[in-house]
């Protein structure tokens, strides 16, 4: 009685478990999307930020996302969607990404490491590395590497730099004020760069862009 | 002055005249001899016709890569195999690039052919994508006003007929020059989308 009990459940059971994993593979998981939307959704985002991550000199400069730190990232993502940092095409693409989404992203190009695209003009790059090493004391601008990293590859909430396009680098610094921590009612992590930012010269800007677009 | 010496200068002022009034008036540009074979399809000004896309005003290197694409036999759509590989086959590239230059710039003029009606969806389309169904803007490439830069073309005042065209090719498989991104983006397009982003963009100055 008890062996043909186990005998007519082992197969329904093996059968339930088999069905379950394959359903598994095809159906939404428990983060709210497929793996075929996460597929879909980075093949989006390269489009613009590049086949490897690596960035593209569109009408507008887009930034190396690749080997970039995967909480800055999910950051960045947030901040565009609450517009504490502004910029019309980031909001559009942002506001549709649920926070798993934004986590499975966020790792995909964290994991990349193209070479860097280059291009900035060479002879600014020693003159770049001694304002990242040493930063401006006369400006009271601290060293870059003392939170980016010795090798600008940032930690955790404190963005990558190393392979930067150049002119992004540029732009960002340049617009801070008039990008970043636009909401008052919600000041965020963006408010650190402010002073330095400021406190640049364009000239300075240009150079310490030019030593972090080689970097690798 | 005598009545014979008037009547000289006036039979050749009529020549003149008549020869000068069949060189189109281009503000400023000289026109290469080798462009009269473009003008057959492309117009005297550039500007397009039928299936001949607007060159005028276009990226010089936009134009120049097309042309050695050409050649190469890398776009494969079936106007440019039947006209454009014969016609870019005996082009050096200095020639190309000479051409180019003249084309880029050459004044614009807009196509106007599109419906007028969808235009304002066309621009929402070009400027924000369609995030949801993974379409990226246009405008960051293209740039806002779809004037193009470098070697991205600009689109800006094309004909309706031809971007829908375009689009519609690369959803169904037809080759652009290598790298470009194009036919991955407009497979995505729907039809919808497709018209009404041709129609806005044939109107952009």
């Amino acid at each position: 009685m008890k062996v043909s009990r186990i005998r007519l459940v082992l197969p329904a059971a093996i059968l339930a478990i088999v069905s379950s994993t394959a359903g598994r593979a095809q159906n939404t998981d428990t983060a709210g999307f497929s793996q075929q939307a996460l597929q879909s959704k980075i093949e989006y985002c390269k489009t613009c930020h590049g086949v490897s991550g690596q960035g593209f000199h569109g009408s507008t400069p887009i930034p190396r996302l690749a080997g970039q730190q995967p909480q800055y990232i999910e950051n960045q993502l947030k901040a565009f969607i609450q517009r504490r940092r502004t910029n019309k095409y980031m909001y559009s693409v942002a506001h549709v990404l649920n926070p798993a989404m934004q986590a499975a992203l966020a790792q995909h190009f964290s994991g990349l490491n193209p070479k860097p695209l280059g291009g900035a003009p060479k002879e600014l790059v020693a003159a770049g590395k001694k304002i990242y090493e040493e930063g401006v004391p006369d400006a009271q601008v601290p060293p870059c590497a003392s939170c980016h990293g010795p090798a600008a590859k940032g930690d955790g909430e404190f963005p990558r730099l190393a392979g930067q396009l150049h002119d992004y680098i540029f732009n960002k610094l340049v617009n801070w004020s008039s990008e970043r921590g636009q909401d008052a009612a919600n000041p965020d992590a963006s408010a650190i760069m402010q002073p330095i930012a400021h406190n640049l010269t364009k000239a300075q800007i240009t150079a310490v862009a030019a030593y972090l677009n080689y970097l690798e | 002055m005598n009545a014979q010496m008037m009547k000289f200068f006036r039979s050749k002022i009529v020549v003149l005249a008549l020869v000068a009034s069949t060189v189109p008036s281009l503000a400023g540009s000289i026109e290469p001899a080798k462009f009269r074979n473009c003008a057959w399809c492309h117009g005297e000004s550039a500007e397009g016709y039928g299936p001949a896309p607007r060159l005028a005003t276009q990226r010089y290197q936009y134009i120049e890569n097309q042309l050695l694409s050409f050649r190469d036999h890398t776009r494969d759509n079936p106007f440019s195999k039947q006209y454009m590989w014969g016609a870019a086959a005996n082009l050096s590239p200095p020639t190309m690039r000479e051409l180019a230059i003249y084309l880029s710039a050459l004044p614009p003029r807009a196509a106007d052919d599109g419906d007028k009606e969808l235009a304002a969806k066309g621009r929402a389309l070009y400027e924000d994508g369609n995030p949801a169904s993974n379409i990226v803007s246009c405008a960051v490439c293209h740039g806002p006003n779809a004037e193009g830069i470098r070697d991205i073309p600009r689109l800006g005042g094309l004909s309706y007929y031809y971007l829908k065209r375009k689009l519609e090719q690369w959803g169904e498989g037809y080759h652009t020059t290598a790298h470009a991104p194009m036919p991955l983006i407009a497979s995505k397009l729907s039809s919808g989308e497709i018209e009404v982003l041709a129609s806005y963009l044939s109107f952009v100055k």
